[in-house]
């Protein structure tokens, strides 16, 4: 799956799950990035359909109801919505 | 149509048509106009993608019948407008956000999982053969109405007649 890159403080493996049109997705993401954390995201709702059905299977593994956004802090810590003080809490901020 | 098709004007139009349909149905756009907005363009963007106005905080796989239930206004708004003041992406608040009594929390998703959603269960018909009109449910708003054929819009919410089922 294709992820793009935001730069920033290696706070481990961070991943975030996200749609393009989502609110709270944008929220999300623009609360990394103010924290300068470096992470990685994709918009589940641009890829191609089998990319899509791979994204999706990983998502639920961690957050059942396959919902957006989803972080996912090495690979065992996840995030489900903008909780931004869990978010703040996950970076020590 | 691609995102970069759908310009301010247009956002900037059915916000206004989304606004006015949701005070003459007593329900109110959150007042963040810059995040309202965003979500504005997510359903023209979606209407674009699938050909109806898929909620834009849920994944849609472009099958309509599958997406009957986050059709925006999805089946989900109302009771996550009373429990939590807000419909699962906030483009929806209740009078008490409005007024900032109360503030805004994140909502949980109240769709059921996939694999629970092929078993969604349909409401169950009263018999009443004594009834002259068949009656039909808004299953966005709860509106109920007895005519031979569900409306073509709710008169409360705007769903359009899919969105209807029979309740008597
Ligand atoms: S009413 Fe439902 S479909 Fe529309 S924006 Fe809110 S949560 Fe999404």
């Amino acid at each position: 799956m294709k992820m793009e890159h935001v730069d920033g403080r290696d706070a481990g493996k961070v991943v975030l799950f996200a749609l393009s049109t989502c609110g709270w997705c944008g929220k999300t993401k623009g609360l990394l990035k103010e924290l300068g954390i470096a992470f990685d995201f994709v918009y589940v709702d641009l890829l191609p359909p089998e990319e899509m059905d791979n994204a999706i299977a990983t998502i639920e593994k961690y957050n059942p109801a396959g919902s957006f956004p989803t972080l996912l802090i090495d690979d065992k810590n996840v995030i489900i919505g903008f909780r931004e003080e869990e978010i703040r809490g996950a970076f020590g901020k | 149509m691609t995102t970069a098709d759908i310009s301010d004007d247009d956002v900037e139009k059915q916000f206004q048509v989304l606004d006015s349909e949701a005070r003459s149905g007593g329900y109110h756009l959150n007042p963040d106009l810059e995040f309202t907005k965003k979500l504005v363009h997510g359903l023209l963007v979606n209407e674009s993608r699938y050909g109806y106005p898929a909620c834009p905080c849920r994944l849609s796989r472009s099958i309509k019948a599958e997406d009957l239930d986050i059709i925006c206004p999805c089946n989900y708004r109302d009771p996550d407008l009373d429990q939590y003041g807000a419909c699962y992406c906030a483009l929806y608040v209740s009078d008490a956000i409005l007024s900032k009594k109360k503030s805004l929390i994140p909502v949980p998703d109240r769709r059921p999982p996939r694999s629970e959603r092929n078993s969604r269960k349909t409401i169950h018909t009263i018999s009443s053969g004594s009834l002259s009109y068949p009656v039909w449910r808004c299953r966005v708003c709860g509106y109920l109405c007895a005519r031979e054929e569900a409306p073509l819009v709710c008169p409360v919410c705007k769903a359009k007649k899919e969105r209807f089922e029979r309740f008597m």
